[in-house]
């Protein structure tokens, strides 16, 4: 075997384009192993890891680009090269076709896009504040989907967009509906009178895909990145997006949607909400009642009774929507189905709102439910790779997406996991998300279809049954087709939910024993 | 209406950075979308970063934008008039007989390359201050001779540049700015003094061109009242196909046309008259010299303007390439080491023989001609890649690092906008984007001569060092 470096210097490819060209490189026949990288510390690590380290590698720049060629010999070596330098410029040719000018700064594209409004910013998290400044600076309204930013950087930026008027989603907001277009990471959903605030990116997906099922539709929804409503940062996102909504003359209802707030801020969104002139609907998982009420606010505990609550104030006839109870014959089936000693849940999820959903109805019934998210120190994984009584797994977490693609895009890690899961005699079931929609995997159900059929007929071989529980997050106007998502899962014999609630209830009713 | 709700009515035009799919994505939605060609800024280096983002304080960004709009106006505003030939000892500042100035940043004779090296020999031995280039070299080495850049004393010298106390010189005066640039007088030929050749023709030569065209020319610009408006001139050959670097066809027939009836008038006799007039058309090239003292004296005006980041010198002497910003006054040169042009050679030599870029020309491109001007010289498009579309995306990529857009040089092609003018320190750092340079290449031995013609970038070492000394004295 032969090793081979070409580092370019100063060529910058991002990360998302970098794990496609480095999926190709690999399927080239003659490579053994091939690492197309950027010269970042981590990346360095990764690939001391694989034992590919050279002094090369170890002298490239951040700003270089590093490709690395494991094949049988020198010659070959140099073909996979070519190879790899045919893939990197078919990508440039098919992006020149689509736009006549390149611009190199948000400055100079301004200025020649006098209409621009709106920039997404996906560069690594070093680089991005400059970039979202510059933004700010130049009045578009930013989506800011890099994470790494610091929290100063973040009320830096807020405030600026605040003395400015202007939006600031993020950092680490991945998903966004503005103007009836879906930005980054959603779904595509009909039109309509409900407006959304969402600090958390797939919980507000889950709310507009179950508003979308109840027939009702979405006018803007508004992403502020998870840390919004945190003390520091003090909701300034989320209270100018219900004030924007108040005033948008489209929305009807507005729906917030986040994880339990600071109580300074709480107070401050509460008391924004009792001076609305709309109804709005509060979901923030594991929140108060009694507060929300109190404000005036339609308090909802979960995502489909949030969605379910905005399309009624937004004018639905309650008597013609399909609300998709739970099944209750099937509950007894499946817990006649498990052993005893099958007790505990294990739940791999790609979307972050989505496990947190479904790890607080299981809290509901159950103390000893463990996660990597969880916000009691007690209750959370002292190894993530190790499971624990229920727990819940939120692979799109950091421990999760140092130096990889998040989980809706790349379900390898998730895969592993699920075969680890499976051979444990003490689990009952296994709920998984699917996340369909822009930005996510073309077939998410496919990926894990072969693993799931194994795991079930291994299972069924040592004279278990395990219960596998999916639920696809999607509309049918994604493109993933989500008839046939569907239809594959119920071909493996997995239970389908029809919602993320409905998931997380179905889990935990499952696995409750002796009642 | 707030701007918030404003962005709810508006049609949604997003501008991307980062991640290709999420444009795809739009596209598919049907929504305006540009996704830049964005690259870390300052290479990804802290330090750089950390100086951007000093200067783009807003207290201080005012202050900038302030000197670069001054820097700007004083480059387009200038109005550079030929106004006389003569000797370098009579008019070049600071001129002696042991004197040799020569192209780029200081350079002492040890370390100077193969075509300098070549020309400064060559030079000494024309001046007479030695027999032969065995004891030029001796005299060169023996610290007699003063080496000083061509920059230092109000001169630009193409290629090796140069220029020995008896060779005449033009003489370029701002009008509106009162300052003068001198240059020197076009060899023609490839093998030639300024490519580092230095045989007993290239001698003869410049005794021919100090003895009849030098005085020839001299005596003919006493007759002119007015001079000759060069900028004028310059937008003229631009729109007739000339960039004025590389390409000077149009632009030297509209310079010995506006000599001509003034040369007839002198004293010299028809056949030496008829040797003028066969020198000039025996190359394009004659006019290459006066465009570059035409820059240089638009730029000198532009110099020294506190907290402007504008550059005002691109310049190399073969071993290392250095610029000057405006900012920072004086003879404070930023360098980095001098690249390998690439580009078409003539027959028989192979880039390996190529020199390291050298010469003072880039001053064509730091007024935003040459490289900057490419669109408007789809002659010498082989020398970018071969397309007209490659030619103007040059063009219009170094507007992305320059201020302003020259109004009163223009590009027919890219509807008569202005060439673009300005190099910013700050954009060069954010984006990348190094300035593009059109030149000659010359033999890396002495004594050949020129063996091609290319494009180069400078090195962004130069540059960033620049900038984190603008960091410093901008506060």
């Amino acid at each position: 075997m032969t090793v081979q470096v070409l580092v370019k210097p100063n060529t910058y490819i991002d990360s998302v384009s970098l794990m496609s060209l480095s999926t190709k490189a690999n399927q080239i026949e003659i490579v053994e192993q091939a690492i197309i990288a950027m010269g970042t510390e981590m990346n360095k690590e990764v690939i001391r890891n694989v034992g590919l380290m050279t002094p090369e590698v170890e002298s490239a720049k951040t700003s270089d680009l590093v490709i690395i060629v494991k094949a049988a010999s020198e010659e070959l070596c140099e073909g996979a090269f070519e190879s790899i330098n045919e893939l990197l410029t078919k990508k440039k040719d098919s992006s020149k076709g689509k736009s006549e000018v390149k611009y190199s700064t948000i400055t100079s594209a301004v200025n020649g896009i006098p209409e621009a409004n709106l920039a997404i910013i996906a560069v690594n998290g070093s680089y991005a504040p400059r970039e979202a400044r510059k933004a700010l600076e130049n009045n578009l309204h930013v989506m800011l989907f890099s994470d790494n930013v610091s929290i100063e950087d973040e009320i830096q930026l807020k405030t600026l967009a605040q003395e400015k008027g202007l939006l600031m989603m993020g950092p680490d907001c991945g998903t966004a509906i503005i103007g009836n277009v879906a930005l980054c990471f959603a779904n595509a959903v009909r039109k309509g009178n409900i407006g959304i605030v969402g600090a958390s990116g797939t919980g507000s997906q889950e709310v507009t895909v179950r508003i979308h099922e109840f027939g009702g539709g979405i006018t803007q929804l508004i992403g502020t990145g998870g840390r919004d409503l945190s003390e520091e940062v003090g909701g300034i996102m989320m209270l100018a997006g219900i004030k924007a909504l108040e005033e948008d003359d489209a929305t009807k209802v507005i729906v917030l949607v986040s994880k339990p707030p600071a109580p300074s801020v709480e107070e401050k969104v509460l008391a924004q909400i009792k001076q609305c002139k709309k109804p709005v609907v509060v979901w923030f998982v594991g929140g108060n009642e009694e507060k929300v009420t109190q404000a005036g606010g339609h308090f909802a505990k979960m995502s489909k009774e949030a969605a379910l609550k905005a399309v009624l104030l937004a004018g639905a006839d309650e008597s013609k929507l399909n609300k998709r109870a739970l099944n209750l014959p099937l509950i007894e089936e499946v817990r006649a189905k498990l052993n005893p000693e099958q007790k505990y849940i294990r739940g791999l999820f790609s979307g972050g709102t989505l496990c947190d959903e479904a790890m607080h109805i299981a809290m509901e019934k159950f103390d000893n439910v463990y996660s990597n998210i969880q916000r009691e120190p007690e209750y959370r994984l002292k190894d993530v790779r190790v499971s624990q009584d229920h727990t819940f797994i939120d692979f799109g977490d950091d421990q999760f997406t140092q130096g990889k693609p998040h989980p809706m895009i790349d379900p390898s890690t998730r895969i592993e996991r699920f075969i680890q899961e499976a051979k444990d005699p003490s689990v009952g079931v296994i709920v998984m998300d699917f996340v369909l929609g822009f930005g996510a995997h073309e077939d998410p159900v496919g990926a894990m279809l072969p693993a799931i059929i194994e795991a079930k007929q291994v299972a069924e071989e040592e004279g278990r049954h395990l219960e596998v529980i999916g639920y696809i997050l999607g509309t049918e106007l994604d493109s993933q087709n989500i008839e046939g998502q569907i239809n594959k899962l119920l071909a493996s014999g997995a239970t389908h939910a029809s919602s993320s609630q409905n998931a997380g209830l179905l889990a935990r009713e499952f696995v409750v024993k002796g009642e | 209406m707030s701007k918030i709700n404003e962005l709810f009515t508006n049609k949604l035009n997003v501008i991307n950075v980062g991640i290709e799919n999420f444009r795809d994505d739009l596209f598919k939605q049907n929504a305006s979308v540009t996704h830049l060609d964005w690259t870390p800024p300052g290479r990804g280096n802290p330090e750089l970063i950390a100086a951007l983002d000093k200067l783009e304080d807003p207290s201080v960004t005012d202050k900038i934008e302030a000197a670069n709009k001054a820097a700007v106006e004083r480059i387009i505003n200038s109005q550079p008039v030929l106004i006389g030939f003569d000797q370098a000892i009579n008019v070049v500042p600071g001129m002696t007989k042991n004197t040799i100035l020569h192209a780029g940043p200081p350079i002492t004779w040890d370390k100077m390359n193969g075509p300098m090296k070549g020309a400064v020999t060559g030079a000494i031995v024309f001046e007479g201050l030695a027999p032969n280039i065995e004891e030029a070299a001796e005299l060169a080495a023996s610290g007699e001779i003063i080496f000083s850049p061509c920059h230092e004393h109000n001169c630009v010298g193409s290629m090796a540049g140069v220029t020995s106390a008896s060779m005449f010189m033009h003489i370029v005066e701002n009008r509106t700015y009162g300052n003068i640039a001198y240059t020197n007088l076009s060899e023609q030929m490839s093998k030639i003094l300024r490519m580092g050749a230095n045989d007993e023709s290239v001698i003869h030569r410049l005794i021919w061109m100090r003895d009849v065209l030098g005085p020839i020319l001299r005596d003919a610009m006493k007759l002119s009242p007015n001079g000759i408006d060069l900028r004028l001139m310059l937008s003229q050959a631009l729109h007739m196909g000339d960039e004025c670097h590389n390409r000077n066809v149009a632009g030297t027939t509209l310079l010995i046309q506006a000599l001509t009836p003034y040369i007839i008038q002198t004293n010299f006799t028809v056949e030496q008259k008829k040797e003028v007039f066969e020198f000039v058309s025996s190359s394009d090239y004659f006019s290459g010299p006066t465009w570059m003292a035409l820059c240089k004296c638009a730029l000198d005006a532009a110099h020294g303007i506190e907290n402007s980041t504008i550059v005002t010198t691109m310049a190399r002497n073969g071993v290392e390439f250095g610029i000057r910003v405006s900012g920072i006054a004086g003879n404070v040169w930023f360098t980095g080491p001098a690249q390998q042009v690439i580009g078409p050679m003539f027959a028989g030599y192979k880039p390996e023989d190529s020199g390291l870029d050298i010469g003072d020309s880039a001053i064509t491109e730091t007024y935003g001609i040459g490289g900057f001007a490419m669109a408007t010289a789809p002659a010498i498009v082989s020398l970018v890649g071969g397309t007209v579309d490659d030619a103007i995306s040059y063009t219009t990529k170094m507007a992305e690092i320059t201020t302003i857009e020259n109004p009163n040089v223009t590009i027919p092609m890219l509807d008569f906008i202005g060439i673009p003018t300005g190099i910013d320190i700050q954009k060069v750092i954010q984006t990348g984007i190094m300035p593009i340079i059109n030149t000659a290449i010359a033999h890396k031995d002495a004594g050949i001569g020129m063996i091609g013609a290319g494009i180069v970038n400078p090195p962004i070492e130069a540059f960033e060092k620049a900038l984190l000394a603008l960091s410093e004295e901008i506060k």
